[in-house]
Order: structure tokens, then sequence, then C-alpha cells
């Protein structure tokens, strides 16, 4: 008997070793993009440059902290996050490096990418109001500060502060009001919950629509899922509520990146590179608005019908590195809050 | 006042009879014994006493209360009946005290205290209630079982093989020692075995059971020295049946020679009969009519248990003291020296 | 003949160790002090830490006992209809991953969800006119993970009821108890070892659950281990918690020995009879029917139908050769896993068994408590000795040939394997020393005189005695890699996908009904494995062949 399991073990185990041989020249990618976000833009890539692309997707913590351990030894080439402040902390903990390329300075807006190119925005998603239409009168909204007036007692709905979009959106208020106004925000904020947090981003809709509270905070890109969608309960729900781009008087609204960075030890670094470009260029750019409802970090590129119908807004031009460099202070501050 | 009476007794299991018409009776304080070999329905019949067989016919009362008929079936936990397993059963997870008073608990904390050391004193382990099953032996284990049982004052206790796993030399000790503890409880009680010395040992009354009928109910000495058939003459005791030939109502031709005694009436002169021979029905002397030769010995110690071969062939059993010693193939004399001529009507086989 | 003890030892001890290698690593931090991050934690989320798990614990172990003992019993003791059925069909449930049926349910139960919404237009109603329990909540986490982990409980509990001595039982009932109070008085506390290890399991599997807590808002100390390492970014802090969670397992299995004092549960009685069954009739059969029926329902029926549901109505999406080799990656690694668990616990178990060396007792008990630590510290505790090795390894490399060689470990399915033998032990490993300790040690005694080594005992004695023991060890590791997402989520290789890191990725990305598809194909093959693993036990009953 332990001879057969022990045989049987041997045979198999070779199968658990393919990713032995990576081959030189292909393009490495951690990324916390999900698979179904990212693959078919890397496909295209593959069949336009004949660079192939290996993927390994993750939660954005877990994948960092892979690479750190990893060290020099890590066979990746680029870090994708769904969020700057992870790139940020990646440049923080050293395994990044500087990227010289013209293509990508000049096709992305300097506040979505590091000041010493360590890091480059891909796509851009906004964090604005959504109100119930019927409910709350556009006019009655103006910026993320007044959320916490007590006319909104009872009426807003939002996820955890386990998410980093929260952290990310609280972590831009500390970087222009300070700690303690911030402080104070998420204070006021959590006394105007609905409910205590749950679900993600589309519950957040789903409950505004359903009645439990008359404001929700998302990201743009989950209401034009929504919107878009199969799902014909989704649908009618995201149809129930309607944006309110906050802040346009003073700073913008929130905006977050899905963005890149280069490994320090990169041993595909040219490669690595060239798919960056790849993916900032218009048809990649446009493909991300059309498939997912991202916004272009890239002026100029055509955006669908229905972000179009979103209309123009003011988006806040705060470098994205301010919101890594007050992450760990905002977890706290929202701790503080009790904002689960 | 505690009385069983098991009245025209079937159990069946899926038209299977494994209990068939069994009657008995075990008077107050009396301790009565189901023996027989395994397989013969013996525990069946204990199992439906307790309640956890029911009867297909015939009725079972204590106390002329009606416990187990073709339609009432009083569950075991109200008949109190204390019931003692061949393996003790002990609850593991129990110290000592807390088995014994595991029938009890509705009694106060008082009682139950003074019940288990009388318990204990009675099965003579003082000092024990503390510890654990696993801490006993055997012996020990069989004993705190009985108390157990003991402790609701059951008006009947049954005991299924109550010495099996132990030594074959200290069944009969502990027979009797268990005899006692419940002759000073007056214990109604039921014991069923297939060792007839611990049957003998213990009981009042026996019941020989084969294939599921009781084939006699009598006291150890009668079922040794007046069986009722030729089952239970071979069963009970060593012996041989020896062929004869009834001359009249009180004489037996046979190859020892003419024997007297009770001739069942049922058998007419010239009718064949079997002549019981016990062991300690013979004698070797030193001259008599009968030769015989020896074929085989066993040393008992004080005895030896020799196997005759008569010249016509038939073969019979003696025991004799044992500084008469006669090697294998010796040739003695054999004398009949009976006490009881027990005489069965036909040649039955067994 | 010297040495063989001591080589046995040093391989036994090194096993043990290397398995527990990814806890302490991670235990490394656990003497950096974290005074502030502290401070912090104690001023704000630590007592809903402490109070949330504590609830979470009671709750889960309250609900698997009151799921998996009356089902249990009645499956072992009676006859009602559907019996035969019920009786393989309850470890179904095992196959549910707990994050899946919490998205299910949430899917259903949600205030914007199909069942409130129907109910609020056929009332007119509106939000706050009635009551409805939110599923995402604390009670919601209790259900969910209750739902899924009873059959630990109702498998341990049945094996034990049918193991038990018939004797013991009738014996209570002549001592004037009936059939119910011979239960709770007998077989109940005799089946307490049993029942013991099903509920730790259970509890184990609860302390490291991630998914459910976090998708219901509940912060639990495996959630705040999450929020402490990655966005406080303090891994002493982390640690410490993941300590303080690991005291609390200990205490608690110190507690439960401590409360067994003297007495014991290995069988007084060698006897065993046949078991009658008694037959339930009436309102008790019907009784009976629900008390198995519910929780299959609930766990297992309607989760599923969930999931066929929005299987069917995005199926053109998910399935193509792409999802074939995902099924195909899932089975391949949960075999294999479930293999080289089963090789480690038997030469630990076996190694106990003969050696009975303190220090190797206790490097095998920090391993097997693997099973209460959340995945992804399982995972980053794999990784820093992986990690460093290959580090060591490069620098030979490179002094030696002048050049690297990359990494050789982490990064690859042996790691991800690894991890999962880290965290699944403590099941292969408690089934194995179960099934070893029913072999009574003279029989041990019998194969040496006989002429048998060590070896040969192993061989030729406890391995065909244990066959059902070695299956149920396979099926229950099998069946919780199949689960098992945050390791591997973390460790696994480039371009190399599992069903759970699918449904994860889909249902992550707020596409419950995507994720649909996937979850249905890891209960489709969690299956199988709960029905052959259903028969081994059914077959198991001691005294008969």
């Amino acid at each position: 008997m332990i001879k057969n399991i022990s045989l049987a073990l041997l045979t198999l185990l070779p199968l658990s070793l393919p990713s032995l041989a990576l081959a030189d020249g292909e393009v490495n990618v951690y990324s916390a993009r999900k698979e179904q976000l990212i693959k078919p833009l890397f496909d295209k890539f593959t069949a336009q440059t004949g660079i192939a692309v290996n993927l390994v997707t993750g939660k954005d913590d877990a994948l960092l902290e892979r690479l750190r351990l990893e060290g020099d030894n890590t066979p990746a080439d680029l870090l994708m996050t769904a969020d700057a402040g992870r790139l940020y902390r990646a440049v923080e903990m050293g395994l990044t490096q500087p990227v010289e390329s013209e293509v990508l300075t000049k096709a992305i807006p300097a506040n979505l990418r590091d000041a010493n190119n360590q890091w480059f925005g891909l796509t851009s998603r906004a964090r604005p109001i959504f109100y119930v239409k019927g409910k709350v009168k556009p006019e009655e909204l103006s910026t993320y500060e007044d959320l916490t007036d007590p006319k909104w007692k009872s009426r807003i709905c939002i996820r955890s502060s386990d998410n980093i979009y929260n952290q990310s959106m609280l972590g831009s208020m500390m970087a222009v009001n300070g700690v303690e106004k911030a402080q104070a925000w998420a204070d006021g904020l959590v006394k105007n919950f609905a409910r205590p947090p749950e679900g993600g981003d589309r519950d957040q809709i789903k409950a505004a629509a359903a009645g439990q509270c008359d404001i929700a905070i998302s990201n743009t890109y989950y209401y034009g899922q929504m919107l878009a969608g199969e799902n014909a309960e989704d649908k009618a729900a995201a149809e129930k509520v309607a944006i309110f781009w906050p802040n346009q008087a003073d700073r913008g609204t929130h905006i977050n990146i899905s963005g890149a960075t280069v490994t320090k030890t990169a041993k595909n670094k040219d490669n690595a590179v060239k798919l960056m470009e790849f993916l900032v260029n218009d048809e990649s750019q446009q493909w991300y608005a059309e498939a997912n409802h991202e916004y272009p970090v890239k002026a100029g590129v055509a955006i669908g019908d229905m972000l179009q119908g979103w209309g123009e807004f003011k988006a806040d031009s705060l470098n994205l590195s301010e919101l890594g460099k007050h992450n760990a202070e905002a977890v706290k501050i929202m701790d503080k809050a009790g904002w689960k | 006042m505690s009385k069983l009476t098991l009245q025209n007794i079937h159990i069946r299991y899926s038209n299977n009879a494994v209990v068939h018409a069994v009657s008995l009776t075990v008077e107050d304080g009396q301790i009565g014994c189901l023996l027989g070999p395994s397989g013969c329905g013996k525990t069946t019949l204990l199992r439906a006493i307790a309640g956890f067989e029911s009867v297909t016919q015939g009725s079972i009362t204590l106390n002329g209360q009606l416990i187990s008929d073709h339609n009432t079936h009083l569950p075991p936990e109200k008949r109190t009946i204390g019931m003692v397993f061949q393996d003790y059963a002990l609850f593991p997870h129990l110290n000592i005290a807390d088995n014994i008073t595991f029938g009890i608990r509705k009694q106060s904390s008082q009682d139950k205290a003074r019940r288990v050391a009388e318990l204990l004193e009675l099965v003579n382990l003082p000092g024990y209630a503390k510890r654990y099953p696993h801490e006993l032996s055997g012996g020990q284990q069989q004993r705190i079982a009985l108390a157990r049982a003991l402790a609701p004052r059951p008006r009947l206790l049954l005991l299924d093989e109550p010495f099996g796993s132990q030594d074959v030399e200290l069944r009969e000790m502990l027979a009797r020692e268990v005899r006692d503890i419940l002759k000073r409880e007056g214990m109604t009680a039921i014991l069923v075995t297939h060792d007839q010395h611990e049957a003998f040992a213990m009981a009042d009354e026996i019941g020989v059971l084969q294939q599921g009928r009781l084939q006699q109910w009598d006291t150890g000495y009668n079922l040794y020295h007046k069986p009722a058939n030729a089952f239970v003459a071979g069963f009970i005791g060593q012996g041989v049946l020896l062929p004869g030939i009834v001359l009249n109502h009180n004489t037996v031709a046979t190859a020892l020679g003419n024997v007297h005694g009770d001739v069942p009436e049922s058998c007419q002169p010239e009718c064949p009969v079997s002549v019981l021979i016990r062991p300690d029905d013979l004698r070797l002397v030193a001259d008599s009519p009968h030769p015989a030769t020896v074929i085989s010995r066993g040393f008992r110690g004080a005895e030896y248990l020799y196997g005759l071969a008569l010249n016509d062939g038939s073969q019979l059993l003696a025991l004799t003291p044992s500084h008469q010693a006669h090697p294998i193939g010796a040739s003695v004399c054999i004398e009949l020296d009976l006490q009881h001529l027990v005489i069965l009507p036909t040649l039955t086989s067994y | 003949m010297e040495i063989k003890p001591l080589l046995w030892r040093a391989v036994l001890l090194s096993m043990a160790l290397l398995t527990a290698l990814p806890i302490l690593a991670v235990f490394g931090y656990v003497f950096v002090p974290a005074p502030e991050v502290w401070q912090h934690l104690r001023e704000t989320v630590l007592s809903d830490y402490l109070l949330n798990t504590l609830w979470l614990v009671l709750g889960v172990g309250f609900g698997v006992l009151l799921l998996g003992l009356p089902a249990a019993w009645l499956n072992s003791m009676c006859q009602f209809p559907g019996q035969r059925f019920f009786e393989w069909a309850l470890l179904l449930p095992l196959a549910m991953p707990a994050y899946i049926i919490a998205y299910t349910y949430t899917g259903m139960l949600d205030f914007s969800g199909p069942v409130q919404s129907l109910l609020r237009e056929l009332t007119g109603w509106g939000y706050g006119d009635y009551y409805f329990p939110n599923v995402r909540s604390l009670g919601g986490a209790i259900t969910m993970l209750s739902l899924v982990l009873f059959p630990y409980v109702y498998l341990l509990a049945r094996a034990a009821f049918l193991e038990q001595s018939i004797c013991v039982l009738e014996v209570s009932r002549t001592l004037g108890s009936n059939q119910w109070q011979s239960f709770f008085r007998v077989a109940l506390p005799l089946a307490r070892p049993a029942i013991i290890t099903g509920l730790s399991l259970a509890l184990m599997e609860t302390l490291a659950d991630f998914g459910t807590v976090q998708y219901f808002g509940v912060t639990t100390f495996t959630t705040g281990i999450f929020r402490t390492w990655f966005g406080l970014g303090d891994h002493a802090a982390a640690s410490q918690l993941a300590a303080l969670l690991m005291g609390f397992v200990f205490v608690l299995i110190l507690l439960e020995r401590w409360s067994r004092h003297k007495a014991r549960y290995h069988h007084t009685s060698s006897k065993y009879s046949r078991l009658p069954r008694y037959p339930l009739r009436g309102s008790y059969a019907v009784a009976a029917v629900l008390v198995c029926a519910l929780p299959l329902l609930l766990g297992f029926v309607i989760p599923v139908g969930q999931l066929l549901y929005w299987s069917v109505t995005t199926a053109t999406n998910g399935l193509d050769a792409d999802f074939i080799k995902l099924v195909w990656n899932s089975i391949m690694l949960a075999s294999l896993a479930a293999l080289f668990a089963l090789l480690l616990a038997l030469i630990l178990g076996y190694g106990k068994r003969l050696s009975n060396d303190p220090l190797v007792n206790l490097t095998a008990r920090i391993a097997a408590m693997g099973y209460a630590i959340p995945g992804t510290v399982i995972a980053i505790g794999v990784l820093i000795p992986f990690a460093w090795m290959d580090t060591q390894l490069n620098t030979i490399s490179q002094q030696w040939r002048g050049s690297t060689i990359g990494l050789v470990l982490s990064g690859t399915l042996f790691t991800v394997l690894f991890a999962y033998n880290v965290r699944f032990l403590a099941v292969s490993l408690q089934t194995v020393e179960a099934g070893l300790g029913k072999i009574k040690p003279t029989l041990d005694n019998a194969g040496r005189s006989l002429g048998l080594s060590a070896f040969g005992v192993l061989h030729r004695l406890h391995l065909p005695l244990m066959k059902g023991t070695l299956l149920t060890a396979i099926l229950l590791v099998f069946v919780d890699v199949l689960k098992e997402l945050p390791a591997t989520l973390i460790l696994r290789p480039f371009n190399f996908n599992t069903l759970a890191v699918r449904a994860y990725e889909l249902a992550s990305d707020e596409r419950l009904a995507d994720a649909g598809l996937p979850s249905l194909m890891i209960v489709v093959a969690g299956i199988i494995p709960v029905i052959l693993l259903s028969r081994s036990i059914g077959k198991s009953r001691a005294g008969e062949h």
C-alpha cells in the first residue's frame, strides 16, 4: 500500500513542476487585476508582437508579499494592481525600478503616474456619489465632506473599510484636509450609515435601489457593468440610481487607477515596457472603456456612449502617490471611527 | 414476592422459530438457570424476559403482572428487571459510584451514597467508589456490574453468561460467591450459561434447552440422576448409553448383565431401550464376568477417567481413584455399581 | 540495529519540523515588540475581534452539534423512510465551500435579492416596514458555516455510535432509562471523544475561515490578522494576533482534556451484537425525516439549486476548453495533496505509535495546528523559508557556476502542495491516529513475534486493517483541497488556475452569477469522494466484516 502511494506520488509529482521553465524573453506578470479583465489584452499583445505573457493573479497585498519574499530571484517582471496605494507601497518596499519611456510619459497625465516614473496608471475610475432618483435631488448634494451633514442620517450605504477603495478615498481626503478633519469626516459619515457596511460596491447600489438607503458610494465601472450586464435585476437596480459628481467646485471627484510597475530585478524589462506601452495605445484604452467601463488615462481616446452619458466631470488632480502615503493611517482612522 | 412465569413462549424471527413452547416458573427468591449449548435459544429467551425481544406467542408474567405477550410489550426500562451482561458493559465514562447509581438517580444523594456503600460492602469492594472501570480487574468489574444491577432493587435479576470471560478455575468459585450475594439479598434471578458446573454451583433449578425447546426443568441433582431424555442425559455429566432389552417392568438385559430399575411405562418386554451408565457407576475389579480393554486414560488428579471397550465393541467410561493405574491396552474387569438406574425409551442419537 | 531508533527519530523529527516550519516562520515575528499598533488595536477593534470570534466559535459549535448529532443518532439507531438515502446524503454539504454557500444565500436573501423583493412586491412594504434577518451578519456567518461544517460532527459521531457496544445501551435500559435517556446518559458521553474531534475540526475550519466572514463584514481574528498584516503593514502585531488565536485553540484543547479527567472512552466491552434499529412510525418518522432533510436541504440542495440556476443563465460565458483545464488542475492538485498528506500522516502517526517521543509528539501537534490557521498566513509562512532556501541556492549557484538559477522551490506547484499539507495535515493525521488507536498493541506484538519487522507490521497488518481509515483520510483532504482558496491564490505558478481561483475571481469582481459554474463544478467534483467516504464508513462498524 505504502509502495502504491509512493509510486503514485512519484509519477504524479513531475506534473507539479511545469513552471520551472519560463523561457527568456517572455513577460511574467503578477496581477491584482482579475484575469478576465486583463487576459484578452495580453492575448492581443502576444498576437501582435510574438512575445508570450505569463500571468499569476491574486490579491494585491498577497502578491506584494510574494514579491518581497522572493526578493532578487523573483521571476516577475511586471506587477499590476487595481489601486495606486499598492503601487506606492511597492516603491516604498524597494521592489520597483524606474522606466524611461516617452510613450508612457506622453500618454499618461503626470498625476496618474509616479514622479520618478516608478509606476504608471493604465486606466482610471472615479468613486462618485450615487443617489436614488426621485428620493434625492441632485441639488441637495455637493461634496464628500457634506455627506456628514445630519440630513443624511441613516441614508448612506458604503462598503467595509477593509476595502482599498475606501482606504484610498479617505487617503485623498487626508492629503487635502489633514488627519484631524479626515477623522471628523469618517466619524460623521459612520453616523449617517443606513446599515453596517457589508457587501461590495454593487451591493451598495442594489441596496439603494431596493430602498435601504438613498445614497451609495461605488466605483463607476461597477455601475457600468450593472447597466450593461446580462443580469436583469442588476440592470433594473442600476437604472434606479444616478451619478452625482461631487466636489466639482473645488478639488474634483476622487479617482483611482489601475496601474503597473516594473520589478527591480526584472529579467525581461524591455518586453515588460513594451507591454505597458501596448496597454496605453488607443486601441487598448478603448477596449478598457468598452469592456470594463473604465476611463482611459490617455486623452482623446473615444469612450463609449454609456461613459459619455455620465457626463464630463472634474477629477481630483491629486498625485495618487499620496493615497499610498496615507494608507496605514487611513485604516487607523476608520478603526477609530468604528467603520467596520 | 417476585414470581416469574413463562407460559408457552414462542419467539420467531422471520419464520425462523428460535424459542418454541417454553413454560417455566421461578419462585420468589429462587435462582433459575437456562442451560444449553450455544444457539439453543437460551439468550434469546433471557432477552425476551428483559424486554429486548418480543414474543410471538405465549405470555411472561412477573408478580402476576403481564409484561410480554403477542400484543403486550413493556419496554425494558419499565420492567424493573436487572441484567448483568457477559462483558459486564460497565460505563467507561463513569466512575464506580456513578455506575452503581445509574439506575437510582432520582433518589436523594444521601440515599444513593448509602446504597453505594452497602453494595460495595456486599460485593466486597469497599473503597472502590471513585475508581474507574478500566482500573479494575475482570473479576472486580464483574462484581461491580452485579452491584449496579442490584442497586435499583429489581424484581428479577438476569445474568447472561456472567462468568463467561473468567478462567475456568475461577468460575465455580465466583458462581458460589454470586449465589451467596443473591441469596443474602433474597433476589429472584435467572442465569444463562452453557457451563453445567456454573449452573450447579449457582442455581436452585435448571432448565436444559435444545433447539429452542425446554427439555427439562428440574434441580441439578435430578437432571443428573433422572434425566428426562437422552439429550439431557448426554448433556449433563458424562455417560454412555448402553443398549438393552426390557425383560419385565423392572429388569433390563444388557451386555453387563441384567440391571434393575423403573422401566418407563411405554416400554413393553422385548422392547429395546438404552441404559445410562455414568463413569461413577462402574468399578474396576480384580475379577468379574465382564472383561474390557483400556482404550484411553485421562488423569484428573484424584481420579482417572478410563475409556473402556467391551468385547462386543461397545464403549464405556469409568472413573476410578488414581491409585488404580492401568496402562492403555490393559485388560480389566468391570462391575456395575448402580445407585439410580436410568432407562430411556429408544436409542436416539444426540 | 542500535542506530535504527535514532534514525527513525531523526526522520520523524525532521518531517514534523518541516511541516511545522511555516507556522514557526510566521511566529518568528511574535517576539518583535509592536506596542504602538497594539495600543491602537486595543483602543479600537480588538474587543470586536475577540467578541465576534468568540460568538462565532460558540455559535458554530452549537450549530454543528444541533445539526449533526440528532441526524447521526437517527441514522445509526433508527429506521425511517429515506434513512438509507440520508445516511450518505448528509455528508454532501462537505463538498460545499463556505464562501460559496455565503454567495448563494446572499444572492437569494439579501435586501435586494429575489426573496425580499418578492415579499415587498406582495405586501407593498418598503425598507424598514418589516423585519427580515440579515444574511450578512454574525448570525448569517454562523448559519453558513454551521450548514457546511456539521457533516464533520455527523461523520464522526455516527461512526462512534455504530461502534458502541449495544450492551451498554441495553444495561442502561434495564436500569430504567428509556431510549432517549440512554442516548443522553450513555451513548452521547461515550461518543464524546469522536464528537469532540468532529467539533474541533469544524471549529478549526471556522477559525481559519476568511472568505465568509469577510464577505459578511464580520470582523474576526482572521480578518484582523489580514488587516493588521496588510492594511497596517505590521507583521509583528499580525503574527501576535495569530499567536493569540492559536493560544485560544490550545486552551480549548486543554480544557477538554482536563474535563475528561480519568474517564476512559475505549470500550470495556468487546462483544458486539447485532445492532437492532428500531423502526419509527407516524409523527416520529416525520420528525426524523425533517431532522435529516432540513440540514441537507439548507446546506446542499438549495445552494446547489441557486448555483445551477446561475450556471444555466451564464453557461455560454464559462464553458470552454479553458474550463476543462481548470477542472483537471483542481482534481490533479487535490489528488496529489491527498496522497501526500496521507503518506506524511502515516509516517508521523506510526512513528508516534512506535517511539512515543515527546519531542516528536510536540512537533507533530504544532504541525497539525495548521488547520486552524488561515490559508493566507500559511502561504506566507511557506514563502518565508522557501524563498530563503531559494536565495541560498542561488548564492551557491552564483559561486559555483557563475550564474543564478532562479526560483527552484517557490512559485512551483510543489510549494502549493506543501502548503496544503501544512494546512490539512491535522485532518489526515487525526484520521490515521484514530485508525491506529483502534488496533490493539497486542496485534503488533503478535506480528513481531511471527517474524515481521516494524515496517512489516505496518504493511501486512495495519494497512489492510485500516483500509477504510486511509480512504477516509484521502477523501477528506481531497475535498478540503478542492475547496481551498487563499493559499492556492498566493502560491500558484504562472498561468495556473483552479476552479476555486476562478470562482473567487468572478465573485470578488461581484459577478456572482458568472461564478456559479466553477462553483458548481467544485461541488460536483467533491460529491463523488463524499459518497465514497460515506460507503467506507458504513462498512467500518467494528465486529462486522
